[in-house]
C-alpha cells in the first residue's frame, strides 16, 4: 500500500467507483494484447496509452496552470516526425531513435520557451492565440516541405529490428498471441506511457504544482505572495511540451508512419481538449478515464452511428446528421455541454462532495 | 481606437515596406503585388473589425469567429445560386445587384447567427477567459459541422460575377478586377466604420467603453446592450468578409472560416487588440508582406505573418495602437 501511494505521490483516487474504473483502465491495457485479439483492439489500446501521455500533459497546462494552448500538438508532431524522419533518413537503427527523440526534445523545448517568454507574460488569451498562430504555420511547413517531411503523404518507416512485426522471440504462441516484434512494441509503449503519467502526476503534487494551482486561482495574488508566475507558466510550458514529444515519439514508433493528419491536425487538438475537459480539468485520473472512454468511442461508436445513419434512410437530415464524418458535430455539443455543465468532469462527479 | 493624430509610424511602415519591394521587382509586377496584397488586406480587416471591436469593448475574445464567415459565405452561395441570370450577365447593374443582395443576406443572416452565439455560448461565461475560449472554440465546431449537415462536406464552387471577371489592363500593368472591388469595398467599410465611430453618439460610448468600460456604465449606459450590438456587427462583418473571401477563392469550403481565423488574429493582435485603426494597418502590412514574400521568396512565405507579428511586437510589444487600459 505504501508503494502505491508512493507511487501515485499521496494523490490516491478517493474514490471507489474511479479506483474500480483506474484499475480496470490499467489492468485492461496490461492484458490488451491477450485478452482482445484482432490488430485493432490492440491498435486502439496502443493509442489509449499515448494519448493518455498526450492529455495528461496537456492538463498540467490547462487544468493545473490554467493556461490554454494550442500548440500541443505541435509538439507531439515534433516528437512523431523527430523520430519518424530520423528512422527513415539514418536506417532502422536503435541509435536513429534516440538520436531522433533528443533532437525532437532539444527543439520542442527552445520553441516552447521562445513561445513562453513571448507571450505568457500577457494574458491567457494572448498565449491562446499566439500559439494557434505558431501551431498553423508549423502544420503548414510540415505539409509544404515534402521534399523533407513527405508532405500530405506523411512517411513510412522501419523500426528497429527487435520491433519489427517479423521478429519473433520464441516459437509458437502464448495465450494464442506470437510473441514478436509488435508485442514488444506494444509493452514499450504502455511502460513508457506509465512511467511518463507517474511523472507527471509526481509534478502536479508537489510544491511546484501547489504553485502552478495557485496561479491558476490568482495569478495576482500569486504574483503578490513572491512567485515569479511567468517562470511557473513557462516552466509548465516547457515540462507539458516535452511529454508531448515523448507522447509523439511513441505514436510515430507504434504507427511506423508519420504524417500531417495523424500527429498535426487541429482535429487531434480538439481530441485532446474533449479527453480532458470530459475527464475533469485539473484532475489527472481524469485523463485516463477520459482518455479510455474517448478511444473506445472514437474506434468503434462510429461504426454504430454509421449504421444508425442507415436506418435512418428515412429522415435524410438526421441521417446526414448521424454519419460517421460528422463525429465531430455531436463531440463540439458533448464539449460544449460539458465546459457548461460539469466543469469538474467525470472524476469531479464520482468525487462528489469530497472535492 | 482612433490613434493620436501624430502616430503616423504604423501607416509610414506600410508605405515603407511597399517602396522598399520596389528595387527587386519590376514596376508591372510591383502593381499587381500591391493591389493583390491591399485586396487581401481589405478583405482581412472586414472580417477582424468587429472581433477587434467586441474584444476592446467586452474582454471577449470569439473563437466562434471564423464560424461567422462560412456562414456569411455559405449563405451569400445560397442567394449568388439563383440569380445565375444576373450574375452570368455580361453587364455591370445586373452583377452588382446580385452581390450586393448576397451581401445584405450574408450580413443578415450573420448577425442574427451572431445573436444567437452571444445568448447560447458567450454569455454564460462571461468574465472567464479560459471557458470562456473553450466555449467559443466548440461552439465554432458546432456551427461548422451543422454547415456540413445541410450543404454536404465537400467544397462547392461560387459563380463569380461576369463583370468581375478578368483583368483592367494598361500598358504592360494588368490587375484583376475583382482585387480593386475588394479595395474599393474594404475602404468603403473602413470609411463608414470610421465615420460611425468618429462622429456619432454611439460610436462615442463604443470608443468610451473600449477605454473604461465601468465609468460608461456608471454614466447610466447599458453597456452589455451596446455590446450585443456590436457583436451583431462585427458578426455580419465577418459575414461580408465571407462572401468576398469565398468568391476571392471561387470554392466554400467547411473550414474556410477556421483557416482564416489565424491570419486574422495575427492581425488584432499587431493592430493591438481593441484598435480598429490598428487592426486596419496590420491586415494590410501583413497582406502585402505576404504577397511579396509570396514572390521572391516562397518558402519564407509561409511563415511570413508570424515573422510579421515577432518583428511588431518587438518593436510596440503592446501592438502598433495599443489600447490604453491594456
Amino acid at each position: 500500500m505504501a508503494l502505491v501511494r508512493a507511487l501515485l505521490s499521496e494523490d490516491i483516487p478517493r474514490s471507489r467507483v474511479l479506483v474500480a474504473l483506474l484499475v480496470a483502465v490499467l489492468m485492461g491495457l496490461a492484458v490488451a494484447p491477450f485478452a482482445f485479439g484482432g490488430a485493432r483492439a490492440l491498435n486502439t489500446a496502443a493509442t489509449i496509452c499515448v494519448f493518455i501521455v498526450l492529455a495528461a500533459s496537456y492538463d498540467l497546462l490547462l487544468g493545473y496552470t490554467g493556461i490554454v494552448s494550442f500548440a500541443h500538438t505541435m509538439f507531439y508532431g515534433i516528437g512523431a516526425y523527430g523520430v519518424g524522419l530520423a528512422l527513415s533518413y539514418m536506417g532502422a537503427t536503435w541509435w536513429a531513435v534516440f538520436s531522433g527523440l533528443a533532437t525532437s526534445l532539444v527543439v520542442s523545448l527552445a520553441l516552447a520557451l521562445a513561445i513562453g517568454l513571448i507571450s505568457l507574460r500577457v494574458r491567457a488569451l494572448f498565449f491562446a492565440m499566439i500559439t494557434l498562430a505558431v501551431a498553423s504555420v508549423f502544420g503548414v511547413l510540415a505539409s509544404q516541405l515534402s521534399d523533407f517531411t513527405g508532405g500530405e503523404d506523411g512517411r513510412n518507416f522501419q523500426v528497429p529490428e527487435l520491433l519489427r512485426p517479423g521478429h519473433h522471440f520464441v516459437e509458437g504462441e502464448l495465450l494464442g498471441r506470437a510473441i514478436d516484434g509488435r508485442l514488444l512494441t506494444y509493452y514499450l509503449v504502455f511502460a513508457a506511457a506509465v512511467a511518463v503519467f507517474l511523472v507527471l502526476l509526481r509534478i502536479v503534487n508537489s510544491p511546484f504544482g501547489r504553485v502552478l494551482q495557485a496561479i491558476r486561482e490568482n495569478d495576482f495574488r500569486a504574483e503578490a505572495l513572491g512567485y515569479r508566475t511567468v517562470a511557473y507558466r513557462t516552466i509548465a510550458n516547457c515540462i507539458a511540451a516535452l511529454a508531448a514529444t515523448a507522447a509523439g515519439a511513441l505514436m510515430a514508433l507504434w504507427l511506423r508512419y508519420v504524417g500531417p493528419k495523424t500527429v498535426l491536425s487541429f482535429e487531434v487538438m480538439t481530441d485532446i481538449l474533449l479527453i480532458v475537459v470530459i475527464g475533469g480539468m485539473g484532475r489527472m485520473y481524469g485523463v485516463v478515464i477520459g482518455t479510455a472512454l474517448f478511444v473506445l468511442a472514437q474506434n468503434y461508436l462510429q461504426a454504430v452511428m454509421g449504421r444508425a445513419a442507415e436506418g435512418l434512410s428515412a429522415l435524410p437530415w438526421l441521417a446526414r446528421a448521424l454519419h460517421p464524418d460528422r463525429w465531430m458535430l455531436w463531440m463540439g455539443l458533448l464539449f460544449v455541454a460539458c465546459v457548461y455543465y460539469f466543469p469538474s468532469g467525470i472524476v469531479g462527479r464520482l468525487r462528489g462532495r469530497q472535492e | 481606437m482612433r490613434a493620436p493624430a501624430a502616430d503616423i509610424a504604423p501607416a509610414l511602415l506600410v508605405l515603407g515596406v511597399a517602396l522598399a519591394v520596389l528595387p527587386f521587382v519590376s514596376f508591372s509586377a510591383w502593381v499587381t503585388l500591391t493591389v493583390a496584397g491591399l485586396a487581401m488586406g481589405m478583405m482581412v480587416f472586414i472580417m477582424a473589425s468587429g472581433l477587434t471591436l467586441v474584444f476592446g469593448l467586452m474582454d471577449v475574445l470569439n473563437f466562434g469567429h471564423g464560424a461567422f464567415v462560412t456562414v456569411g459565405a455559405y449563405v451569400a452561395m445560397l442567394v449568388l445560386g439563383p440569380l445565375a441570370a444576373w450574375t452570368g450577365a455580361d453587364s455591370l447593374v445586373p452583377n452588382l445587384s446580385a452581390v450586393a443582395l448576397a451581401a445584405l443576406a450574408a450580413m443578415l443572416a450573420t448577425g442574427v447567427v451572431g445573436l444567437a452565439f452571444e445568448r447560447a455560448i458567450v454569455r454564460p461565461v462571461y468574465g472567464q477567459h479560459l471557458r470562456q475560449i473553450l466555449v467559443t472554440l466548440g461552439g465554432a465546431i458546432v456551427v461548422e459541422q451543422l454547415l456540413a449537415v445541410a450543404f454536404g462536406p465537400d467544397p462547392m464552387a461560387v459563380p463569380m460575377p461576369e463583370a468581375l471577371r478578368g483583368s483592367v489592363v494598361a500598358g504592360d500593368i494588368a490587375v484583376e478586377k475583382y482585387r480593386l472591388f475588394a479595395v474599393v469595398l474594404g475602404l468603403s467599410v473602413f470609411a463608414a466604420m470610421f465615420l460611425v465611430l468618429d462622429r456619432t453618439r454611439v460610436g462615442l460610448l463604443i470608443r468610451a467603453g473600449v477605454e473604461n468600460g465601468p465609468m460608461v456604465e456608471a454614466l447610466g449606459y447599458r453597456i452589455r446592450r451596446l455590446f450585443v450590438a456590436v457583436f451583431m456587427a462585427g458578426s455580419a462583418l465577418a459575414g461580408l468578409g465571407g462572401l468576398l473571401w469565398g468568391m476571392y477563392r471561387e470554392m466554400l469550403t467547411i473550414s474556410m472560416g477556421a483557416d482564416v481565423l489565424v491570419t486574422v488574429f495575427i492581425v488584432i493582435i499587431i493592430g493591438g487588440m481593441g484598435s480598429v485603426g490598428g487592426c486596419f494597418i496590420g491586415a494590410l502590412l501583413t497582406a502585402l508582406v505576404a504577397n511579396y514574400a509570396g514572390f521572391l521568396a516562397p518558402k519564407l512565405a509561409l511563415a511570413s505573418n508570424i515573422l510579421v507579428m515577432v518583428l511588431v511586437l518587438l518593436w510596440r510589444p503592446a501592438g502598433l495602437y495599443a489600447v490604453a487600459k491594456r
